[in-house]
């Protein structure tokens, strides 16, 4: 039964890893950038939603800051695309690479340097420990299950923005061809602004639920960034469906591999499962298109 | 140096392809001054220099080998902590565990980051720009996490590498540290030396012409496989050699600090500030960066920063780092890499060689 407790644990912690990856998945997508920076990006909301609760007596509950914090973060990523990333998304991979990497020293560093380098957690009160009892070795907590839902529904709104609106048809079309898509009257730089503020907004979500599932620290950002980058890799680039996929799958290689080998070997166990995806099918399970 | 006369073509002009000029044997007779003083240096500087510099040749081979994969093969690698601890924990390996030297064991650490770094190559090739570096940085990680969860190595504290610490017993400081120094000078020169060669050489061609536009380099008849996988081989080689020199500056080895993404970090910066695709750049970097080291280090994170802002500043507003201002101001080259076509004879020379005294590719 154990081990069936793992699996389900292990699928809904896939959900919150989807959460994390489809922000990088999209910004690769419209600009062919690979955001280094955004496993600190998604931390950083965790932050910007303790401020917003506040310490004293009249606290609010982080399920409600979460809205203002995806409106800050979004509006966060429309300036730091214009403002800085937009000058290296023409210049070459290599730039973007290197510029990304120093933004994330940056962002990693100023939030040890303003909130210390220890853990810290949302409180929600009974939500924490609030879960579904279906035997004695089998419960899931509610919390798990809500953010496995938000992760179906921002995904399936992303795919609905993204097939059915002006912007998302934007998008796609600097995908695939900046300069067809210029010529059509796109303005790029805006765009590209819009995609990384979806992309961070989406982040919001998996950054602020998992500080309150779990505790938090600024240290996060690399694990987050590997953990989303094999969920992308792992579904096949360009899909998001596919990025949920590849979340379940690292999410329950991990669990697994804790529940047999010990909890020290969890993340390796899901390292090594992806590792073996990438050398049998490097396009991953639901790719549409094949370019990196 | 190296120069080729092409028999005279119809209208009597010769042709040559040069490398160097009389000004680079002056500096190579100065360069050769130079590595003569630093390899006598223990003798004379004493310990607490000795030491300072084996950090410097540290970081100074390890940038070389970095900028050689993603200057001339295009490869982004934050990946190469991975290698540098493989090189610590196989020394550990060879002299605590099978009672080797570690002075030999430095070279074993060499081979045993090249055989990590075949798989690795396999595994990470199939990715591309970006997604490469996270893929390496991937690799790091599971070495890392296969080694702090070996007891017998210590686990996540790490251990003391006994071997080391009796042979600063037997020998004192000053011989162990000089013995560790030349180690580090020798993997500096190294590195500086094998990229320099490399790029002189057939593959070297094949780089540049890869990195510049790989269609259609392999178009060409360019095996972009294989020249990619000798750079990856020989940086996973040199990054593990400078591990097991770091692993016997410090006389233990913690996975932490052996596999810790701040390596990247600093590898970046240094091939950032000092001018990426140069063999020169990494030179001036890990001055540069030394000394920021040496003199804000103790302020923690805001170094951090300083470092990241750094590195963004000049990625943006001069990505040919403080070595191509130099080269753009003064035409300055230490290491000549650069083919140049010559004419000689009579009959008039074209206007590129009449402007600029040769055409020059590369």
């Amino acid at each position: 039964m154990e081990w069936l407790n793992a699996i389900i644990q292990g699928i809904l912690l896939g959900g919150l890893y989807a959460l994390f990856a489809v922000g990088l998945s999209l910004v690769f997508g419209t600009m062919r950038l690979v955001n280094l920076a955004h496993g600190d990006l998604t931390v950083l909301p965790a932050y910007i939603g303790l401020i917003i609760v506040g310490t004293g007596v009249h606290r609010f509950n982080p399920l409600y800051v979460i809205p203002i914090v995806m409106v800050i973060m979004f509006i966060f990523g429309y300036a730091l695309q214009r403002g800085l990333l937009n000058f290296v998304v023409q210049k070459g991979e290599v730039q973007g690479v290197i510029v990304t990497f120093g933004l994330s020293i940056v962002i990693m560093n100023a939030l040890q340097e303003a909130f210390t380098p220890n853990s810290q957690r949302l409180q929600v009160g009974s939500l924490n420990s609030a879960s579904i009892t279906i035997s004695d070795q089998l419960a899931i907590g509610w919390l798990p299950i809500i953010i496995f839902i938000l992760a179906v529904v921002v995904i399936a709104a992303l795919q609905l923005y993204m097939g059915r609106t002006m912007m998302g048809r934007a998008f796609r079309a600097v995908s695939d061809d900046q300069e067809a898509a210029r010529l059509m009257g796109v303005n790029t730089k805006h765009v590209w602004g819009v995609a990384m503020g979806v992309a961070l907004l989406i982040a919001t979500i998996g950054g602020v639920m998992y500080g309150i599932r779990t505790t938090f620290h600024p240290m996060l950002g690399a694990d987050r960034l590997i953990f989303a980058f094999e969920a992308v890799i792992i579904g096949g680039m360009g899909s998001s469906w596919g990025t949920l996929l590849g979340g379940v799958i690292l999410g329950v290689a991990q669990l697994l591999g804790s529940f047999a080998f010990g909890p020290a070997w969890s993340i390796l166990c899901g390292h090594v499962v992806f590792v073996i995806i990438l050398a049998l099918r490097p396009q991953g399970f639901l790719a549409k298109t094949v370019t990196a | 140096m190296s120069a080729a006369t092409s028999p005279a073509t119809q209208d009597g002009r010769q042709y040559s392809v040069s490398v160097a000029s009389r000004v680079n044997l002056l500096i190579l007779g100065f360069g050769i001054l130079i590595v003569a003083i630093l390899a006598v240096f223990p003798l004379f500087g004493g310990t607490e220099w000795t030491r300072r510099l084996i950090d410097f040749f540290c970081y100074l081979a390890l940038a070389e080998l970095w900028n050689l994969m993603l200057g001339y093969a295009g490869l982004i690698s934050a990946g190469q902590q991975g290698f540098i601890g493989i090189g610590a924990y196989t020394l550990w390996l060879f002299s605590d565990i099978l009672g080797i030297s570690p002075f030999l064991g430095v070279v074993f650490a060499a081979i045993g980051g090249a055989i990590i770094a075949l798989p690795a190559a396999a595994l990470v090739f199939k990715l591309k720009g970006g997604y490469l570096a996270i893929g390496t940085w991937v690799i790091a990680e599971i070495l890392r996490l296969i080694v702090a969860n070996i007891k017998r190595a210590g686990g996540n504290s790490g251990i003391n590498i006994q071997a080391t610490s009796e042979l600063v017993q037997e020998l004192g400081n000053a011989a162990w540290y000089s013995r560790v120094y030349w180690w580090a000078l020798a993997g500096a020169i190294l590195a500086i030396g094998v990229t320099y060669f490399l790029l002189r050489s057939r593959t070297g061609l094949a780089l540049t012409a890869m990195r510049d536009n790989d269609l259609a380099a392999e178009s060409c008849g360019v095996n972009l496989w294989r020249a990619k996988l000798y750079t990856f081989l020989i940086a996973g080689a040199g990054c593990a050699l400078v591990g097991a020199v770091q692993a016997m500056y410090t006389l233990r080895v913690h996975p932490g600090s052996a596999f810790s993404i701040n390596w990247t970090a600093y590898l970046i910066f240094i091939a950032v500030i000092g001018g990426i695709g140069t063999i020169e750049g990494p030179i001036i970097g890990t001055i540069i960066f030394y000394v920021l080291r040496e003199t804000t280090s103790q302020w923690g994170t805001w170094y951090f920063i300083a470092l990241g802002l750094l590195a963004i500043i000049v990625t943006i507003w001069s990505p040919a780092g403080i070595y191509g201002w130099v080269l753009k101001k003064t035409n300055f080259v230490m290491f000549p890499l650069q083919r140049k076509l010559r004419y000689s004879g009579k009959g008039d020379a074209p206007p590129e060689a009449a402007a600029g005294g040769d055409v020059s590719t590369g």
